[in-house]
């Protein structure tokens, strides 16, 4: 084989690379914050929630689950406009990561919520707290507790699958990618240096859950 | 301009819908052959398979699919060969498949308990013996749904192949799409189609997943 | 006026009646000893009494509250009786101290420095002042029965449920949780509790309850049920305890 590796684009073209790669952070800070408080509040609906909106985040989960995120990104961004829902590419792409990590999340929530010993709950009524009171401050926290390493690992794939957010023009990381090899021709040598960025972004992403987790689920000192 | 009505849409997407059925074959019994061949360096005894195994696995889990699908398409250009988009998709989404795969069935070779191993060892069993008749026949059975389950993210996977130009049914939504200007109607149905795919894969992973639970309790 | 008046309670579990129409009225200050089989459906009577199950039939009354299935009823009968269980249902995540504070703060919104001062007093009064930093984990069966119990107590409820309370201790750890119940049974706390201790129930309460088949088969004094059994079946099972 004749080709001959070059990287010497990258001199020029690195700042392109990290700005996209900031808008890739951006997109999945804000997409594990919202989505995982979007998931707390499915999971508490179809686990603990009002029976007749139980059906309602059951058949949300399912269909985020079972189709791809490219689709709920299609549909959101070119789809809802024909609904008079206007929205900016990175609107579009922050909308469409939220609600895909809601319903995985959700679903791995739900699992912390139902291996609950019955025993909390009853406490927790007994000591005169609403339902959703003995949620709030009994269960949810050791119910994330037990499955932080699954949300974890489902936060940096949806990090990952960001990836296409750059098929709507969205300016992240893969965007950048994109725009470079169309001015470098050097295809290959950008897409490894891309997925470098990604490895990278991930690797630092699971010390940065595992230190969140650390934190939330450290045991306090005196009040 | 031509007018499009909800059924032509709804065939021509059907139509596409064969090759991501295709792909989706492909991969998972590519993945799976291939999976099971880093299963059997992650899992054995020579230190340097089990390192590369490892080291392939979290390479693969820690980096987007759609860069693979890039950097397959471009990297197999390399060679000088006009790359058709079918083979990167099908080579990449192999490679990812059994990366996947492989991790998921270590999980299930190390859920069967210690003290099997141990029981086994000392009926004078070897480390292939012990694999082949009391290790894998057990892995083997609690494997099943969340195997089962993963086909929903292969073929969920092959949309990403659109970009690269294979025509698949997410690559006919956006060419449809850019026929009709329904872009609600034609990734609703997109969806749908997806969907039908998915949910009975999803469904009867978690109704294998139940019936082992059950099985077990009654052991 | 009694304090708990439980009248006519008929209670279902699918086909079978665990509780066929049961009167009991227990006085302000009054230590009451529920004994019986298991399946006689005495836990069931106590966790009907906190609301924790519903009622098919019949009332139940704590000090003019009503146990009525809607939140608000619920609310009120369970800020007047505290529960304390088996399983001891420490909240894992909190240490001792703030197990004893959080419903204070949140059920009754008090300023935390209020409930941290009153979670002090009640762990002192179960004497385990000096653990208030310590977690569930950290702490014996025993001492997690205690933290319960100052759990409840930091409620100030009018009677306190004790369902089986020594039931998962140790044997060694039995008496340090009993000798928290006969002091608060000294000062006056009503107690209704369901136990297996007899020696216990003979010495410090004042009236014991026999409940046989989801009934109340025989009751009295402690010294009339345990010196004079007057029907074959309670005979029984003293006799089956010894």
């Amino acid at each position: 084989m004749t080709y001959r590796f070059d990287f010497s684009w990258l001199l020029t073209y690195w700042p392109v690379l990290v700005k996209g790669a900031a808008i890739t952070v951006q997109l999945i800070l804000v997409g594990a914050l919202l989505g995982v408080a979007l998931g707390i509040a499915c999971a508490w609906v179809r686990s603990l929630g009002p029976r007749w909106l139980r059906p309602v985040a059951g058949a949300y989960v399912e269909l985020i689950r079972n189709t791809p995120f490219l689709i709920q990104l299609f549909f959101i961004f070119f789809g809802l406009p024909s609904l008079g829902v206007q929205m900016s590419e990175l609107q579009a792409a922050n909308l469409a990561m939220i609600v895909n990590l809601g319903a995985y999340s959700g679903e791995i929530i739900r699992a912390g919520i139902e291996a609950t010993p019955r025993g909390q709950f009853e406490a927790g009524a007994s000591l005169a707290m609403t339902r959703f009171e003995t949620f709030r401050h009994v269960v949810l926290l050791p119910a994330l507790q037990r499955i932080w390493p699954a949300l974890s690992s489902q936060v940096v794939i949806v990090m990952l699958g960001s990836a296409v957010v750059s098929q709507i023009a969205a300016e992240d990381l893969t965007f950048s990618a994109n725009f470079i090899q169309s001015r470098t021709f050097r295809a290959f040598e950008t897409y490894f240096v891309s997925t470098a960025f990604y490895l990278a972004l991930a690797l630092a992403l699971r010390q940065a859950l595992r230190g969140v987790g650390n934190a939330l689920f450290a045991r306090r000192a005196a009040p | 301009m031509m007018e499009f009505s909800t059924w032509d849409i709804l065939r021509n997407l059907l139509l596409a819908a064969r090759w991501t059925v295709l792909l989706s074959l492909v991969s998972f019994v590519g993945g799976g052959l291939l999976g099971v061949a880093l299963l059997f360096l992650r899992i054995g005894r020579g230190a340097l398979g089990r390192r590369f195994a490892k080291g392939y696995i979290e390479l693969l889990q820690s980096t987007p699919l759609l860069m693979q699908l890039f950097l397959a398409f471009f990297g197999l250009g390399l060679f000088g060969i006009d790359v058709p988009a079918w083979l990167a998709a099908g080579a990449a989404l192999i490679l990812w498949t059994a990366a996947f795969l492989a991790e998921i069935w270590r999980g299930c070779v190390d859920a069967v308990a210690k003290g099997q191993w141990e029981a086994s060892s000392s009926l004078g069993m070897g480390y292939v013996q012990q694999m082949r008749h009391v290790i894998l026949p057990q892995a083997l059975r609690v494997a099943v749904p969340p195997t089962v389950g993963f086909s929903v993210q292969v073929v969920k996977g092959t949309a990403l192949t659109s970009i690269i130009g294979f025509v698949e049914l997410s690559k006919a939504g956006t060419v449809v799409t850019n026929a009709t200007f329904q872009p609600f109607t034609v990734y609703g149905l997109v969806a749908l189609i997806y969907f039908a795919l998915c949910w009975p894969l999803s469904k009867s992973s978690q109704i294998l997943e139940r019936k082992l639970h059950v099985a077990h309790r009654h052991h | 006026m009694s304090l708990i008046a439980i009248t006519e309670v008929r209670k279902r579990f699918g086909s079978v009646e665990v509780l066929k129409g049961i009167n009991l009225d227990v006085a302000r200050g009054e230590v009451v000893a529920i004994i019986g089989r298991s399946g006689s459906g005495k836990s069931t009577l106590l966790r009907c009494v906190n609301g924790l199950e519903s009622i098919d039939d019949g009332s139940i009354m704590v000090a003019g509250a009503q146990l009525l299935p809607d939140d608000l009823h619920l609310k009120a009968l369970r800020l007047k009786v505290g529960m304390i269980f088996q399983q001891f249902n420490l909240f894992p995540h909190l240490s001792a101290g703030r197990n004893v504070m959080l419903s204070q703060m949140v059920v009754k919104k008090t300023p935390k420095d209020e409930a941290e001062a009153m979670a002090r007093r009640m762990l002192d009064r179960v004497g385990l002042g000096h653990k208030f930093d310590a977690y569930p984990d950290q702490l014996s069966g025993g001492q997690q029965q205690r933290v319960a119990i100052a759990r409840a107590l930091a409620m100030q409820p009018m009677a306190l449920l004790c369902d089986e309370i020594t039931s998962a201790l140790d044997p060694e750890l039995v008496n340090e949780v009993l000798a928290v119940v006969k002091e608060l049974a000294a000062e006056g706390m009503t107690l209704l509790m369901v136990t297996h201790e007899m020696r216990f129930a003979r010495d410090v309460c004042d009236r014991v309850v026999f409940m046989h088949q989801g009934r109340v088969h025989e009751t009295g004094p402690p010294d009339e049920v345990f010196g004079r059994p007057r029907t074959p079946e309670l005979q029984q099972f003293l006799g089956a305890q010894l």
